[in-house]
């Protein structure tokens, strides 16, 4: 099948790949970019497992096609964390619990992302409904909506909490 | 009465007051990976050379196979194999079965001569990409010749009902009435007796992770390695080479992290087959991952499907007599775990009530679905479900305080043997039902409900009690049989501790790969509350089946508990070797020494010490320094097996000890519901649940709180519906509905600790969590609000639909 070449923003760096026309985002994103943090739960739109941010705003890389997403900016898990410091997002997933199995954990965190972006200071209630987008199978939700309102207040500078390093050395330092 | 001769119990054991690490909830160790995205699950593995596997399956319920034409397909750009099922059958025996009659019920990784449900697969394409894999499929011509098929699981076990294994000769593949204690006596005694039909519908796990294998078959070597999301019961993996046609010892099986189970990766071995074969096949690695319409078809690991007919006996008073339960359950097409879905609600199937006398009769069909295999609470939490349906009638129709009634009839000696032969070692009902009263606001909810009913609102309550038993024995599967073919094994669990040079512990784990659950955690903070080191500094290793230590993974509540053990017995060999060495280097005679702090001390002269790093780093250079018997290195490891458990009698009247620590819990969902529109919504939740000694209650707390969210979509939503005609008609998430974040409510939760005296610190399971409970807890609450109508639903899941149609029944013939 004839490809097309296409550029994706992604976390910032520009990447060129000839893609076939029907190739999905998340598969591009998984096979060509080596980006494996997205991952892929129900393949039909459905659970968003495979959210990522496309030019700031959330949408399923399981139901796009790569070229849709030409010269677009891409925002995925792996372009949270700056380094060993995780965003605070992360860090408050990591304390509340807001994670078993860690699959839907990437989409969850970009959704979560996305909802802090628009609304800085969302009520829990607020989370909550934003959060129904995507599906998670183990936790309930209720620790990931107390971890995004944490992780809410703590990018307000509500609360001026050292932000914990995630290597066991430096958390314990 | 029968009288029982019973092998004394294990001693008591003495548990530690002061703990260091077991009881805080630290952050898990397992997830930094996770939120960095680098979780490395199998759908992330990459080989050299690696190859995609898809399957075709069946359209039909049930048909026979005329014709595979796949000449088209093999011609197809980038395909390497196509596999048949008929070519399957020559390259691999059938799949590991526990069925009843595996000769005559024969379960292959792809159908051979006849498809016996929708999803079954009937051929494997091996492509340079999935993409390329999934064209060919569409390029493969399978006649089929449609054959009537049986969905009704009754129907199926009528007189001339479509037989879905010829060989059987029947769809009943398994039948049997047991009678513990004197149950006609009791019904005899009783004053009244509540009948009941009830039925529970078929949902699943449904982790947003599939099922997947990479093989990597080494022509040179013979040796398969598979790694796979699912390994589990390694002790049972030699069945899988027996399948594959390879020695057990050329077959490495490597544990990859899972991204959710709930039961259903347990003993996944079709997609390792699948893979296996594949490589083996196309000499190159072969990637088999499910998509979600094979998991959801094709996964193996459908929950329970029953219907029940139930009378229970009590007195006047709400005293419970006795039980008998009659129960059809619709296997599906294969019967993998044979009933021990059923030897699983046998462990407590009296729930926390001193019940005396139990008749069960269980009847398994076999229909043309995809068949039962796992799903978090093993067929127990049916059970809780049907009892406390039971329990809260018999209150109802006695005018009795659901409160009331239970308490009444809890257990309150410990240990107690139900009429089934298990022993529950422990519990505080009584304890747990006070706490859950309070936090749920029992009273002020009572209240509010009567203001409710004045106002036409239809509010409810939906108290229950109920069990988690934890640590399964492998009984369950084989006192079905008067002769088994195997005798019991003790479903062992396997930790290597090795301490380094520098005092660094690693602790290699065999069957236990991370499935959502936490053991990584877990075994981090017993060691640490072993050696007084951080927990965060502990290393884990995950070690496939080749060279593997007898194990068998999660499943049944049983990792913390069996972990703990290990741990223990591994850390008590190492500590012994360490007081030995540290003994001969301080010159003291080892029975002066005391570990204190992370070290051994001589008792009375703290400095006269050596540090766990100071006696490792002797060992491991300076061996020369030592007596001739001792050898360098300090590492250990301990074979864990079930601490308590024990032979069913010749007679079967009594089943042994094999689930002996005994949870409990006691759920307060309050709900609101809308009779126009049939929805149900909650106004409050509250749990309560004893799992023992807490190691990590904060991830606990995460089972409840998840467990709860599953159980409200088997009470409210999630069902595989097949119509008559077999046709699976919740394929996608589209239609199989699992909760999201607005369907499950903020749950209050507390624990309760009564520690069981034969574990180690006293733990027992909880990973079940709320899933055991919340599906009977939101039906009494449905039931609850319906009363003033009279309106009593019997079936799950609660669909709008059945609570419309339930209320119009009501209005059309009142009672």
């Amino acid at each position: 099948m004839d490809k097309r070449d296409i550029t994706l923003i992604v976390n910032g760096s520009p990447s060129m790949v000839s893609v076939e026309p029907r190739k999905l985002l998340v598969d591009v994103l998984r096979e060509d970019l080596g980006l494996t943090g997205t991952h892929i739960g129900c393949e039909h739109g459905v659970c968003g497992t495979c959210t990522v941010l496309l030019n700031d705003r959330s949408v399923r890389s399981c139901i796009t096609f790569a070229v849709q997403a030409d010269g677009a900016r891409i925002r995925t898990v792996e372009g949270l964390a700056n380094g060993a410091d995780l965003h605070p997002l992360q860090d408050e997933f990591w304390d509340k619990q807001g994670l078993q199995c860690g699959y839907c954990t990437p989409g969850m965190l970009m959704r979560a992302c996305e909802i802090i972006e628009q609304n800085p200071d969302p009520s829990p209630e607020q989370v909550r409904e934003g959060i129904a987008s995507n599906l998670c199978r183990c936790t309930g939700y209720q620790f990931i909506v107390e971890a995004v309102c944490a992780a809410a207040s703590r990018m307000r500078g509500d609360e001026q909490r050292p932000h914990q390093a995630t290597t066991p050395t430096e958390a314990k330092a | 009465m029968t009288t029982v001769s019973r092998p004394e119990p294990p001693p008591a054991r003495t548990h530690k007051e002061v703990r260091k690490w077991i009881g805080k909830s630290i952050r898990r160790v397992e997830d930094p990976k996770f939120l960095r995205g680098r979780g490395g699950y199998i759908g992330d593995m990459t080989l050299p050379g690696m190859l995609h596997a898809a399957m075709l399956s069946s359209p039909y319920a049930h048909a026979r196979i005329t014709g595979i034409d796949t000449a088209e397909a093999l011609a197809a750009p980038g395909v390497h194999a196509v596999i048949t099922g008929a070519q399957a059958a020559e390259l691999t025996g059938p799949l590991p079965d526990f069925g009843p009659n595996p000769a005559a019920h024969t379960w292959r990784c792809l159908a051979v001569e006849k498809v016996r449900y929708v999803g079954e697969g009937v051929a494997v394409v091996v492509a340079d990409s999935r993409y390329l894999a999934e064209d060919a499929l569409a390029l493969i011509n399978v006649d089929y010749e449609p054959l009537p098929p049986v969905t009704d699981m009754e129907r199926a076990l009528e007189e001339g009902a479509p037989l879905v294994h010829e060989d059987l000769g029947s769809n009943c593949a398994y039948e049997r009435t047991f009678q513990f204690g004197e149950v006609e006596r009791d019904f005899a005694d009783a004053d009244v007796v509540i009948s009941d039909r009830l039925r529970w519908r078929r949902s699943g796990g449904q982790p947003l992770e599939t099922v997947g294998a990479l093989a990597d078959f080494d022509l040179a070597t013979g040796q398969l390695t598979v790694h796979t999301n699912s390994l589990s019961f390694t002790s049972y993996l030699f069945m899988v080479a027996g399948t594959l046609k390879i020695p057990a010892n050329k077959l490495d099986i490597r544990p990859m992290p899972a991204g959710g189970s709930f039961g259903s990766k347990l003993f996944a071995t079709k997609p390792a087959v699948i893979a296996g074969m594949c490589s083996r096949a196309a000499g190159r690695p072969v990637m088999y991952l499910e998509d979600r319409v094979d998991n959801i078809s094709n996964c193996d690991h459908h929950g329970s499907d029953r219907v029940y007919d139930v009378q229970l006996a009590l007195m006047r008073d709400g005293t419970m007599r006795g039980i008998k339960i009659d129960t059809v359950d619709d296997y599906g097409a294969y019967i993998q775990f044979g009933v021990g879905h059923h030897g699983n609600a046998l462990a407590q199937v009296v729930g926390p009530y001193r019940i005396a006398s139990v008749e069960y009769r269980v009847r398994a069909a076999l229909t043309n679905k995809n068949q039962q295999g796992a799903y978090r609470g093993f067929g127990s939490e049916v059970n809780n479900w049907m009892l406390e349906q039971m329990v809260d009638k018999a209150a109802r129709q006695l005018g009795i305080d659901p409160v009331e009634i239970r308490r009444r009839n809890f257990i309150r000696e410990f240990p107690y043997f139900i009429p089934t032969g298990n022993v529950y070692d422990s519990g505080d009902y009584d304890g747990v039902l006070d706490k859950a009263l309070k936090l749920a606001d029992y009273d002020y909810w009572r209240a509010e409900q009567a203001k409710a009913r004045e106002e036409g609102r239809y509010i409810g309550i939906g108290l229950i009690t109920a069990q988690e038993r934890s640590v399964f024995s492998a009984t369950e599967f084989w006192f079905w049989f008067d002769k088994p073919g195997a005798p019991v094994t003790s479903m062992p669990e396997s930790v290597t501790l090795k301490v380094d040079a520098t005092g660094g512990i690693t602790a290699t784990l065999y069957s236990c790969a991370f499935w959502g659950n936490s053991p990584e955690t877990m075994v981090a903070q017993l060691v640490a509350e072993e050696f007084d080191c951080d927990p965060r500094d502990v290393s884990i290793v995950y070690q496939g089946s080749k060279n593997g230590l007898p194990a068998t993974g999660p499943g049944g509540s049983r990792t913390t508990v069996m972990l703990a053990g290990a741990v223990e017995g591994a850390s008590a060999k190492i500590k012994a070797k360490a007081r030995r060495a540290t003994a001969h280097l301080l010159e003291a005679s080892p029975d002066d020494l005391e570990w204190v702090d992370g070290g051994y001390q001589v008792k009375g002269s703290p400095e006269a010490r050596k540090t766990l790093a100071e006696i490792a780093v002797m060992l491991h250079l300076f061996k020369h320094s030592f007596p001739e018997d001792m050898e360098s290195g300090l590492e250990d490891s301990k074979v864990f097996d079930h601490p308590y458990t024990t032979m069913p009698s010749a007679d079967r009247k009594d089943l042994g000890v094999f689930y002996p620590f005994m949870g409990h819990a006691c759920h307060v969902p309050v709900i609101e519901v809308d009779i126009e529109t049939g929805r149900v919504s909650f106004l409050s939740y509250a749990a309560v649940h004893d799992c023992g000694t807490l190691v990590n209650p904060r991830s606990l707390a995460g089972h409840i709180v998840g467990g709860t969210a599953q159980g409200i979509g088997t009470a409210l939503y999630e069902e595989y519906v097949y119509d008559e005609g077999g046709q699976l008609l919740t394929s996608s998430y589209l239609d199989y509905l699992i909760p999201t974040a607005m369907e499950v409510p903020e749950l209050k939760f507390a624990h309760h600790e009564t520690p069981s005296p034969w574990t180690p610190h006293g733990i027992k399971g909880g990973g079940e969590g709320g899933r055991m409970m919340a599906p009977a807890a939101i039906n009494v609450a449905v039931n609850d609000a319906l009363a003033p109508l009279g309106v009593r639903l019997t079936e799950l899941p609660l669909t709008p639909d059945r609570i419309l149609a339930a209320i119009r029944a009501a209005r059309e013939s009142p009672r």
